[in-house]
């Protein structure tokens, strides 16, 4: 499978993302420019995290009209992989690939700190390979990730098992403690109805390397790329 | 004709407003008790060239709903007013 990973002007954990998928994982990665109109044959599409026009606006809102967002929001509608992570969460909220917005975290600080998150079920592909009952340590660094949707919305996504990670303890207890923004039921990724759409906040690509003592987020990557690839 | 739109962009009454409330308690501690439920929101100005203030409006109406403010979290209003000549 071929990756596609967006640099818009202000990202910054492209390179990263690139790093992982394929030096970590082996993956043909192509870097792709917000003003290209071209995603170049890449098969799954990762909008990284960063700053995208330095949060102007709204965090995502002036990155979701880069001239390729609408290759991207095409190849979702055609059934196609896009991650979002961090900013690239709060730009796929902003092209309504995904439901919901991200707002300012509850008590008004930027938070950079290691969380813990699990997967809420096994229903789409970056999940299915998770065990619920796991806490995976994740970092996450963002002042805009207090996840929020309207009652009916929220209704819907949990029925049609939409909320794909939760923010938790160490001990996978999901509570008002280990939330560490104010997100809604401790939200902290979400996919679309087709579930081919994922977004969320903390940054697995930041725990994914033996030298960096986590690789927490290398288990989530690996878990996503072996429901995919049993599928293809 | 040439106007120009004043834009107010708000953050819905039902959500927490989190740099309203540090300001609230902030202004408390300067002996303004008396002042309660800040709210701070956004205000955009802009020129548009138009053939008519319906039509003004309507592109106005259009840049708040796509770009300037996200109904999910925020509402807007605003006033347009036909630039006079030594404005413009």
């Amino acid at each position: 499978m071929k990756f596609g990973v967006i640099t818009f002007p202000g990202s910054n954990c492209d390179q990263d993302m690139i790093y992982v998928l394929e030096k970590i994982m082996g993956f043909e990665v192509v870097n792709l420019w917000h003003k290209d109109d071209d995603l170049q044959g890449a098969e799954f599409i990762i909008l990284p995290g960063g700053f995208s026009y330095g949060d102007y606006l709204r965090s995502g809102a002036i990155a979701n009209y880069s001239p390729i967002m609408k290759k991207v929001v095409e190849h979702a509608n055609n059934g196609g992989y896009v991650l979002g992570i961090c900013n690239g969460f709060q730009i796929l909220c902003e092209s309504k690939l995904l439901p919901g917005t991200l707002l300012h975290n509850n008590h008004q600080k930027f938070v950079c700190k290691n969380t813990y998150i699990k997967a809420d079920n096994n229903a789409s592909a970056i999940n299915q390979g998770l065990d619920t009952s796991e806490a995976l340590k994740i970092p996450i660094a963002h002042a805009e990730g207090r996840y929020f949707a309207t009652e009916e919305m929220l209704k819907e996504m949990n029925e049609n098992n939409q909320v794909i990670f939760r923010y938790c303890n160490e001990n996978g207890e999901v509570n008002a403690a280990s939330n560490p923004n104010g997100s809604l039921e401790n939200i902290a990724g979400v996919c679309n109805k087709n579930k081919n759409v994922f977004g969320m906040m903390p940054h697995p690509e930041r725990a994914a390397d033996m030298e960096l003592g986590n690789t927490d987020g290398l288990k989530i990557f690996e878990a996503m790329m072996n429901a995919i690839q049993a599928v293809v | 004709m040439l106007f120009k739109a004043e834009i107010d962009i708000m953050p819905l009454k039902a959500l927490l407003d989190p740099q309203g409330k540090a300001v609230t308690s902030s202004l408390k501690n300067l002996n303004l008790s008396e002042i309660e439920n800040v709210r701070i929101g956004k205000h955009i100005s802009l020129e548009i060239e138009a053939p008519s203030k319906e039509i003004a409006t309507e592109k106005v109406e259009e840049a708040c709903k796509k770009l300037l403010a996200n109904h999910l979290m925020e509402s807007y209003e605003f006033v347009l007013e036909e630039m006079t000549g030594a404005e413009a």
